[in-house]
Formats: structure tokens, sequence, C-alpha cells
């Protein structure tokens, strides 16, 4: 074995949620009334093409977390040593773009450093622009920099169309023999947007994505495409990077106070009584302290706590794992009270239902009558929630990390980047960049994890039906 | 006459009730901070935070914790006599002691209620405007939606509104002061001064807070109006041959201030607080930027208090809001 596979707490809780998603879609496949607002959700253009976009994130992010150790050169086959660099999968695909470290900043698809240095030519020291170790290393001079990016950008492109053709291809004929018609009727079909799903969104978008693939891969080979950062980094890599940050947050959040948020809200609803003064008063006390204190505080008490008992964690990618986590419980914690509040009041309505009164009659138990006849009944709400918190709480990140509560400086996201390039733009020329890809790339994820949300919830909740 | 006067009493009760309920709150509240703040993390710990790793020594963090008096027990000091065994204890002079206001010293050394008192003024003269402001431009674009409902300017209006919102807020503040200030010239990048100098200073943090905030806004607004709209009163309302903006301005806006008064007056007391991000930004010397630089310097002092203010706030806020519907709704008791 060259490696050592490395299971972050993290990691271990993103599967844990990928296998409760596929359960839960397979339990949900089974079922016509489970399964009729996901159709609703299908047949919509925007929820569908921003699915596609998120699926993409979402690769990304999990073959982020498959993490491992390499094996040191010289280490011994029965006594392994490891690097106590951590990786992951996505370090591994992407080769070079994590190790090219030019000196500091370099502008996107350049080939000269940002700043002027002393370099010897025969003997003369002269002060100019340094070329690059690796952005534009294969070009012989400047003039040749633009026909070659623009060959390199052509060249993706190209691909890019044939290999969504390619796909457009397959779609086509596996749809038509499905549906037993003929290609040129499926393809008229297709055309007309009359297939009963957003055949013509999901195609484009595909195609586009595949396209920026294409230039990407291309120019991201040779050339530094968001330019690099202070120290010398790929702003690319990075801004990849911190994908799997922004999902951690934006997922685990939610999850791990939905246990409390589910039951605090139902049992307050249902119980009523002192369990209800209980809970109120408990998510009141919370819900009193303004957020971002409330997270501030509690971040420097984990960090009090990290930084006193260094020896519980073997490297530095796992104590700012754990980190992350307790960010993601802090912020949980401040946050479940909005969903259990609305739990509550659904629990409340249902409890006094006729069913939920025969159920009693008939002497069920409390559990079976919450786990069989509330919760399957609230079960849409908790949904809304999830897919709706997700956006804020990526954009919270980046504000955390500005505070300086955020994620580990140390780990890669797009607050720490904002936060590392934010006085850079006062610069002579300015360095946009990094800013620039942080900000781009938190507004696709969040513009995509916004328009599904919406889709979402049109289809689940009853009361938007009225309201088109 | 009479029932004037028995609505005040009414009120007046209701009020005192509601104070009487928030007391143990705050004592939650209260319960809260000095068990993250004194018992989750020890004065030791803290005290080895601040001085930094290297010149920790038993001397020196007992220094630490006499100079923040920090150096008494938590809870009950069996040392002392009479009821000075509950009083002179961290507890009761630093959780405690909240209750009256009194926030003791940052770490700096200013006596943190002054420092509070100070900066209410420069963080109200950015929060009120933008609170003002923003709460015009989002109903206004909210109700052109409505109008316009179900056309092609309504459907991306709402687009729009969602494109708004997933930028982050941050970015409107970078963007802003890198065009409008930096770029163009046109305001000052950040500072703030007294009085009516103070104006263009104030200018772009409120008008950066203002744009950043029309995409959620606007939305939410749109979803209550949409909501109301569909009711039968405003069927009626148009069945009588009202217009179409009368029907939006008298019916639809008076009864759409429910909903926006509960998450519209629930914030003013908190506007007092300032907003971390934009105060830190524009360099406004108010209660956020003094949140944010506690937190960054690690002050628990200051952020102690200021959580602490921010609960009592939002408990006015609270009151505030029940006292408003029924204000805004005649129907809706006090009981």
């Amino acid at each position: 074995m060259n490696i050592q596979p490395v299971i972050l707490w993290t990691d271990a809780l993103i599967f844990a949620l990928l296998v409760g998603v596929l359960v839960l879609a397979w339990g949900i496949s089974r079922h016509e009334h489970l399964r009729a607002p996901w159709g609703v959700v299908a047949r919509r253009p925007m929820a569908m093409g921003a699915a596609l976009v998120l699926s993409v994130f979402v690769v990304i992010g999990l073959l982020d977390s498959l993490h491992y150790r390499e094996k040191l050169a010289g280490s011994q086959a029965d006594k392994p040593h490891y690097s106590v660099e951590v990786l992951s999968a996505f370090d591994a695909l992407v080769g070079t773009l994590r190790t090219q470290h030019e000196k500091t900043y370099s502008a996107p698809l350049a080939m000269q450093l940002y700043a002027k240095e002393f370099v010897e030519h025969d003997g003369v020291t002269r002060r100019e622009y340094p070329r690059l170790q690796f952005g534009g290393a294969h070009l012989d001079d400047a003039a040749s920099r633009m026909p070659d990016i623009t060959r390199r950008s052509a060249v993706g492109l190209a691909q890019g169309l044939a290999l969504s053709l390619l796909l457009f291809g397959v779609l086509a004929g596996w749809q038509a023999h499905r549906t037993q018609v003929s290609l040129g009727e499926w393809l008229a079909r297709w055309g007309e947007g009359r297939l009963g799903w957003p055949g013509r969104t999901v195609v484009g978008v595909l195609t586009l994505l595949l396209l920026l693939a294409g230039v990407l891969v291309h120019l991201a080979t040779a050339y530094h495409v968001f330019g690099t950062d202070k120290v010398g980094q790929d702003v690319l890599y990075i801004s990849l990077k911190s994908i799997r940050t922004g999902l951690v947050i934006g997922t685990l959040t939610t999850l791990v106070t939905l246990p409390l948020a589910i039951s605090l809200g139902i049992a307050a609803g249902y119980f009523r009584g002192w369990v209800d003064d209980v809970i109120q008063y408990v998510y009141t006390v919370l819900n009193s302290i303004p957020g971002v204190l409330l997270i501030a505080a509690a971040v420097l008490i984990v960090q009090v706590y990290i930084e006193s008992n260094p020896d519980l964690f073997d490297n530095a990618a796992a104590r700012a794992d754990v980190r992350l986590l307790a960010l993601c419980l802090i912020m949980g914690m401040t946050s479940w009270t909005g969903l259990a509040r609305l739990l509550r009041g659904e629990a409340l309505k249902l409890s006094t239902l006729d069913y939920v009164d025969a159920a009693r009659a008939f002497g069920v138990s409390h559990t079976r009558i919450i786990s069989r006849h509330i919760f399957p009944n609230v079960f849409h709400l908790v949904l809304i929630a999830i897919v709706l918190d997700f956006s804020g709480l990526v954009l919270a990140e980046a504000v955390l990390s500005y505070v300086g509560v955020g994620v580990d400086p140390s780990m890669h996201s797009w607050g720490n980047m904002i936060n590392g390039a934010r006085l850079e733009l006062a610069r002579e020329p300015a360095v946009w960049w990094q800013l620039g890809a942080a900000f781009a790339f938190m507004f696709t994820l969040v513009l995509a994890a916004n328009l599904f949300a919406d889709g979402v919830r049109d289809a689940f909740d009853p009361r938007m039906g009225s309201r088109r | 006459m009479a029932a004037a006067r028995k609505d005040n009493r009414l009120m007046l009760a209701y009020l005192l009730r509601r104070l009487l309920y928030a007391i143990p709150i705050l004592i939650g509240v209260n319960l809260l901070t000095f068990a993250l703040f004194f018992v989750v993390n020890t004065p030791d710990d803290m005290a080895r935070l601040q001085l930094g790793a290297k010149h920790v020594t038993p001397e020196a963090i007992g220094r630490w914790k006499v100079e923040h008096g920090y150096d008494k027990p938590l809870l009950l000091n069996s040392a002392a006599e009479g009821s000075a065994q509950f009083t002179d204890t961290i507890f009761f002079q630093h959780s405690a002691a909240m209750f009256a206001f009194e926030f003791g010293k940052g770490d700096d050394g200013r006596d943190i209620g002054n420092e509070i008192k100070k900066r209410m003024g420069p963080s109200l003269a950015i929060a009120l405007p933008v609170f003002v402001i923003g709460l015009l431009v989002n109903i206004t674009f909210a109700l052109l939606m409505v109008f316009f409902r179900a056309t092609y300017l309504d459907l991306w209006g709402v687009v729009g509104c969602v494109v708004l919102m997933s930028i982050s807020g941050l970015f409107y503040i970078i963007a802003g002061q890198y065009f409008i200030a930096s770029l163009w010239k046109l305001l000052p990048i950040s500072g703030f001064s007294g009085g009516i100098d103070g104006l263009p200073f104030i200018l772009l943090p409120v008008l950066v807070s203002v744009v950043a905030g029309i995409g959620g806004g606007a939305r939410w607004y749109r979803t209550i109006f949409i909501e109301e709209i569909g009711k039968d009163y405003v069927r009626t309302a148009r069945s009588k041959g009202l217009s179409e903006v009368r029907v939006l301005f008298r019916h639809v806006l008076k009864n759409g201030m429910i909903p926006i008064l509960t998450g519209a007056v629930v914030v003013i007391p908190t506007l007092f607080m300032g907003s971390l991000i934009t105060e830190s930004f524009f360099g406004i010397p108010g209660l956020g930027s003094y949140t944010i630089d506690a937190i960054q310097a690690q002050d628990f002092a200051v952020v102690r208090a200021m959580v602490f203010l921010g609960s009592v706030l939002y408990i006015v806020g609270l009151i505030l809001t029940d006292l408003s519907y029924s204000w805004v709704d005649p129907r809706v008791r006090l009981q």
C-alpha cells in the first residue's frame, strides 16, 4: 500500500449523509405519492438546470472528501511512514495544479510575475517582470501568448462541444428507444419542449458546463487561469478546494441539528403544557442572542479548547477539520430555533386533527403517533428548511471568516480567500482575481442552490399552489 | 373617555406582564453566557490565550486574572463572610452585574458602558437610514412586482431578486468601495464625523447596505402581498370597481402590514447594535466595529457585554412588535 486512507470527521459525516440521501431516494422512488412532488421539481427548467450545476459542485466536493496520506519515499515496506500532508482524490486528479507554485501574485493567464524583480541577464542586472516558473513556461516570447491562449481555448471548446454532441446522441437514442418513438420524432419533441421534462435546458446547461470544462482543462495545464495568490498558489485550485468547505458548511450545519429541531419542535407542539413552555423558553433565550455574537463566542471557546489540547489531533488537517465541524455545530445551534418553531406550529395543528384523536383513542403510544402520523406530515417543512438554509450558510461562512471566527485559516475556503485578498484591491494595478474567483464560485453555487430551493419549495409547500 | 382609559390600563398591564416575562429570558441569556465564558472556558484558558503560548507561567496567569478580576471563585466564595460569599464571585461581579448595565472594563482599560454610550450614535447614523430607506425601497419594488404580477416584468423581477440574493454581502461592500470611492472618487472610502459633515461618510455605507438588501427584502414582501392579494376581500374590492392601484395601496398594503411588522419592528431596537461588517469595512466608530474588534482581539468582557445588550434589545423588539400589532390591527387584543 502506497497510501494510507484518512477519514476525517466531516468525511465520515458527508458519506453518511450521502448514504442517507441514497436510501431516502430509493424509498421515495418506491412510493407514488412521495415521488409526485419530485416529479414537479423535475419538470421545472430552472430547478433542473440548477440541479445539474449543483451536481458538479457535489461531485468535486465528494472527490475532495476522499482523503489519504502518501507513503514517504524513504520508508521501509514493513514499517511505512506516511507524509503529514493529507491529500484527497481530487488533489490526485488535478495533478500539477496543486504543486505548481509561483513566487507570488501573477495575473490570470499571465506569463510574468505581478511584481518587478532584479533579474540577471548575461551579467547585467535589470529590474523587470520575471517569467513565471510554470504559467506560460512553454512560450518563447510574449507575442505568442494570445494566439496560444486562443488556440487552447478553441481546442477546449471543440472537445467540449464534441463530448456534448456525443452525450446528446446517446441520450436521444436511449430516450427514443425507451419511449418507443423514432429518433426524428424524439428530436422534434425535444426541440419543441414537449418531452415532459425540460430537455432543452438540461442539454443546454450540460453543453455549457462541458464547454467550460474543456476550456479550463486546456488552459489550466499551461497557465494559471485565475492567476496566483500571494504565496504563488494557483487561485483556480484554491477555489475548487473551497467547494468542499462550502458544501460541508451548507449541509452538515443543518444536518447535525435536525434531530434537535425535529424532536423539540414536534414535542413542544404535540405534548403542549410544561414541555411546550420549557422548549419555547430555551429557544427564545437562544434566539434573543444576536446570532453572530453567539457564534463568535462559541468559536472563540472552541479555539481555546483546541489550542490548549494540541495533542488530541495528529495533524493540521485533522485540527482544521474539527474546527470546521465545530463551526457547523455552532451555526446549527443558533439556527435550529427557526425550524423548531415552524414544526411546533405545525405539530400543534396536526395533533388536534381527528385521525390523531382516533389514534389516541385506540391507545396508540405517543412515539408511534409521532412517528407514524405527525412526522410524515411535517417532513416537507424539514426538507424545505434544509434546501433554503443551504445558500444562507454558504454566504455566512464568508462573513464569519472575515470576522475571524470562521473556518481554520489554513483551510481553503472562499471566506478565507476574500479575507486574504480584500486589501489587495488598493494595489496599483489592483489584484482582483482572487476576490473575483471567490465571489464567482460562491455566486454560482449559491445561485444554483437558491434556484433549486425555489423549485423544491414550490413543489412541496402546499400553500405555494395558491400563490401562482 | 372611559374606554380609552380602560385601554390604557390594559396596555399598561400587558406591558408589565411582558416585562416580567422578559426577566427569566434575560436570566437564561446571562446563565448561558456565564457558562460559555467561565465554565466551559476557564479564566486560566483565557489568560493562556491572551498571553500567548510562549510566556505562560503560573505567575503570569495569576497576574492576568487579578488584573481582570477573574481571580475569584466562580459561584461561591467560601473564604468570605456573610453575603460576600455570593457577591465576591465571578458570577456576581461579572455576570449578574450586567443586569445593572455595569459591564466593567475592556482589555484596553476603558469602561465598556461608556464606550457603548459613545458608539451608539454612529451606529444609529448608519443603521437607521438603512432600515427606513431599505424598507421603503423593498416595499416599492415588491408592490411594483405585484402590480405587474404574472407578466415577464414580475418573472424577471423575481429572478433578479434571486440573483441579487445570491451575491455575497461582502461583494457589495468591496465592489462599492472599489468603484464608487476608489476608482470614481465620488465619496470617501471610509471614516466618520459627527453632524452634517458626516453626511458624505454615511452615504456610501447606506447605499451599499440598501442595495445589498433589495434581493431578499423585495422578494419577501412580494410573497406577502401575493398571498394577501389572493384573499376574498381583494376580490370584493375589485368587484366594487376599485382601480388596481387603489386596491394595492388601500387594501393589500394595509393588510400586508402585519407580517411586515413582524419582521421589521423586532429589528428596530437592535439597530443600536449597528452592523458588524458594514461598520468595520467603512471605519464607522459604532458598536458593530467595537464588537468586531473585541472578537478579533478576543476581549471576552466586551463580547459578553454585547451579547447581553443584544438580547435586551431583541426582547424590547419583541414587546414592541406585540404592541404594534394591536395598533395596526384592532382585532388583536392585548391579553
